[in-house]
């Protein structure tokens, strides 16, 4: 059994009487420790996609299963706990609380789950460290350097272990040797037994992953090109 | 997330904005010190309102009063024989529910002299050794009458410290405190000789501020001193200083020998104060006293009874309207003080929307949500409440010294209390819609919104 089961999941909104399929039909499986990348131009639906895989959202039809749970008729409050305990996110912006500090901020999501304070503390102590971070506990985001936010962001996701990682054009915000350095820590927590997905718009990031679904138009496109999904944008 | 955590959360989003969670919090300050302040205010009336009405003789005082015969007795008005010492025997002797009986004949106009110095009592009357319980009087120098004084008529009198202030001087002139026992005063040109002095009544603040002063060594004080509120303290004191007492048959026999009736002076008393056994039984008290006084009186009812009741019923009803139109007006401050609080909680959420994105993201439920800006509501609150109750120590201090009232305000812990509970109930109410608002956003507009 996959760990995340799509069946014809498609998702529509409603702009001004105008119906937007932002995800028409789209069926995928993602296997435990897979590193996969969803790629596609802005606006194609992959971040809608990753919102409904990420359990931010709920699909408006189909069937989506995480880890043996069906998600689309999740209560937000299950769904709060989903995303607490089986997913870790990683984003654009890093997303750190300005004002605590590194520490606090990657303790944050066992706060939620009620970790006890001794454990918090020792859990995301070795989260740091296997991110290279240990030494910038008590930092503010607003001190560290854009990769080592992103490094703290990932410690984050890790911390309450999760079944599966998400990771939204974590590079999009890093200069490209910086940004290499956290595909890198990505590849590395991969070998080590991680499911993480990567959706990124950058076919030359995309090429890191052993799997990649390309997305055009809120649909699955049958064969990956790199170098098409590169070039094309929508207007 | 704990209460704890969410506790120093808002600890630290206070200190992040100082000025503006200052200016929030200025409402519940304003609000909490003014609740105190005005309770503070009400005790020191209440305070001052039941001193008096001790100074007075105390609730289970009543007065027996002269009254006109109801109409059905009006043909026999003229044989009323008024209140007279036999009155006051029937009822010490067959009224064992009235405890006291405190017969007083009254001197009009009574003018006092000595030397080249005048003064006028506020009352100078003739009394037996009652009127000490009755009135609540002490004898600090001297002694009372005797019963050979009653008996002959000695002419010997009783006096308070007012009057010892006006014909021999007072210890704030003179420097040394006199006691003018075995002295000779003239009561409308009758020699008196005094044989005792009360103690000096002042209200506990006046003594409070007398004893401090005397600590300090008298300050040099050019003219007369300030009259503050009625007169020179409390009125009810200051009329109880200006008592002169005289035996009563002094008072009969030197006093009232121009008024003849029946060939002997008029014997009808001026006063006749009674005290019941207890409270609880004071309208059994009373009927037993009225049938005592039916028979001395032969049917005719020229009398009524007057009880204190009244005066206290009176004291509770003012400070009830006091307090509650305090209270509405310290009420609604803490409210308008409690829209500020909503109004910045709604701001800082507005701000804060991608932090909460953030942390509905890593797991937040919208009740975690909702308890975290709750307790920061909450916290702004009683931070507010805190400093509202050090400001309000500060606002009566101010306020005894700019109106110096004979009723000092008093802080009650009740009060301080009172005021912190309803700011919490404010910060908490103030919460509600802005932790709604925060815990209904869905978590992707959230992380969205730029």
């Amino acid at each position: 059994m996959a760990l995340v089961e799509l069946r014809n999941v498609s998702k529509i909104y409603h702009l001004g009487g105008e119906e937007i399929r932002a995800l028409d039909n789209v069926s995928l499986d993602i296997e435990e420790g897979e590193f996969i990348s969803i790629i596609g131009p802005s606006g194609s639906g992959k971040s809608t996609l990753m919102h409904i895989l990420g359990c931010l959202d709920t699909p408006t039809s189909g069937t989506v299963k995480l880890d043996g749970i069906m998600i689309q008729d999740a209560s937000p409050r299950e769904l709060a706990a989903i995303r607490n305990r089986k997913i870790g996110f990683v984003f654009q912006f890093f997303n750190l609380l300005p004002k605590l500090n590194v520490l606090q901020n990657v303790e944050l999501p066992m706060i939620y789950s009620g970790v006890p304070a001794r454990e918090r503390h020792r859990r995301a102590m070795a989260a740091l460290e296997a991110v290279d971070m240990a030494n910038r506990a008590k930092h503010r985001p607003s001190q560290l350097s854009g990769g080592q936010q992103q490094r703290a962001a990932i410690a984050r996701a890790l911390v309450n272990n999760p079944r599966i990682i998400f990771a939204d054009e974590p590079t999009g915000n890093l200069d490209s040797h910086t940004g290499e350095t956290i595909l890198q820590l990505f590849r590395r927590l991969n070998a080590e037994g991680r499911t993480i997905v990567l959706v990124t718009h950058d076919p030359e990031i995309a090429a890191v992953t052993p799997r990649r679904i390309e997305i055009r138009d809120g649909r699955i496109a049958p064969k990956p090109d790199l170098r098409l999904a590169g070039l094309q944008t929508r207007q | 997330m704990t209460l704890w955590t969410s506790f120093l959360v808002g600890l630290k989003e206070v200190w992040a904005h100082k000025m503006r969670s200052l200016l929030t919090m200025l409402g519940i300050i304003l609000g909490v010190s003014s609740l105190v302040g005005m309770a503070a205010i009400i005790k020191g009336m209440e305070n001052g309102m039941k001193e008096t009405m001790i100074a007075m003789g105390g609730a289970d005082k009543v007065l027996l009063e002269e009254s006109d015969v109801p109409a059905e007795q009006e043909h026999l008005a003229d044989q009323a024989p008024g209140r007279t010492m036999a009155d006051v025997i029937a009822l010490q002797e067959t009224a064992p529910l009235i405890r006291l009986v405190s017969p007083e004949m009254r001197v009009n106009n009574a003018i006092l002299t000595r030397g080249g110095r005048m003064t006028v009592p506020s009352e100078c009357v003739g009394v037996t050794e009652a009127a000490l319980e009755m009135n609540l009087h002490t004898v600090a120098h001297g002694r009372f009458f005797t019963e050979l004084d009653q008996e002959l008529a000695n002419p010997v009198c009783v006096i308070g410290t007012a009057i010892r202030d006006d014909l021999f001087g007072s210890p704030e002139r003179t420097g040394r405190e006199i006691i003018p026992i075995g002295e000779t005063i003239f009561i409308n040109e009758q020699p008196f000789t005094i044989v005792g002095m009360f103690e000096h009544y002042e209200s506990e603040q006046d003594r409070r501020r007398r004893l401090a002063q005397q600590r300090q060594g008298t300050p040099a004080v050019a003219g007369p001193e300030r009259a503050r509120g009625f007169g020179r303290g409390n009125w009810a004191f200051e009329r109880k200083n200006r008592t002169v007492y005289i035996p009563l048959k002094t008072a009969w026999l030197r006093f009232r020998a121009s008024s003849d009736r029946g060939g002997i002076p008029d014997p009808r008393l001026t006063d006749v104060d009674l005290k019941v056994a207890s409270l609880d039984q004071l309208e059994t008290a009373l009927q037993q006293a009225r049938n005592v006084l039916m028979l001395t009186h032969r049917g005719i009812e020229d009398f009524e009874f007057r009880t204190q009741e009244n005066q206290v019923e009176n004291i509770n009803q003012q400070i009830r309207n006091a307090r509650m139109s305090g209270g509405l007006i310290a009420a609604i401050s803490l409210l308008v003080g409690g829209i500020g609080i909503m109004n910045i909680m709604l701001a800082s959420i507005n701000e804060r929307i991608r932090e909460i994105g953030i942390c509905k993201a890593v797991g937040a439920t919208g009740f975690a949500i909702f308890t975290q800006v709750l307790i920061e509501s909450l916290v702004v609150a009683l931070l507010g409440a805190a400093l509202g109750v050090l400001v309000s120590f500060g606002f009566v201090h101010v306020l005894s010294w700019v109106t110096p009232t004979a009723n000092e305000p008093v802080i009650t812990p009740m009060a301080l209390l009172v005021a912190v509970a309803f700011s919490a109930a404010v910060g908490i109410l103030a919460g509600l819609f802005p932790a709604f608002k925060a815990a209904r956003l869905h978590p992707i507009q959230a992380l969205r919104y730029e």
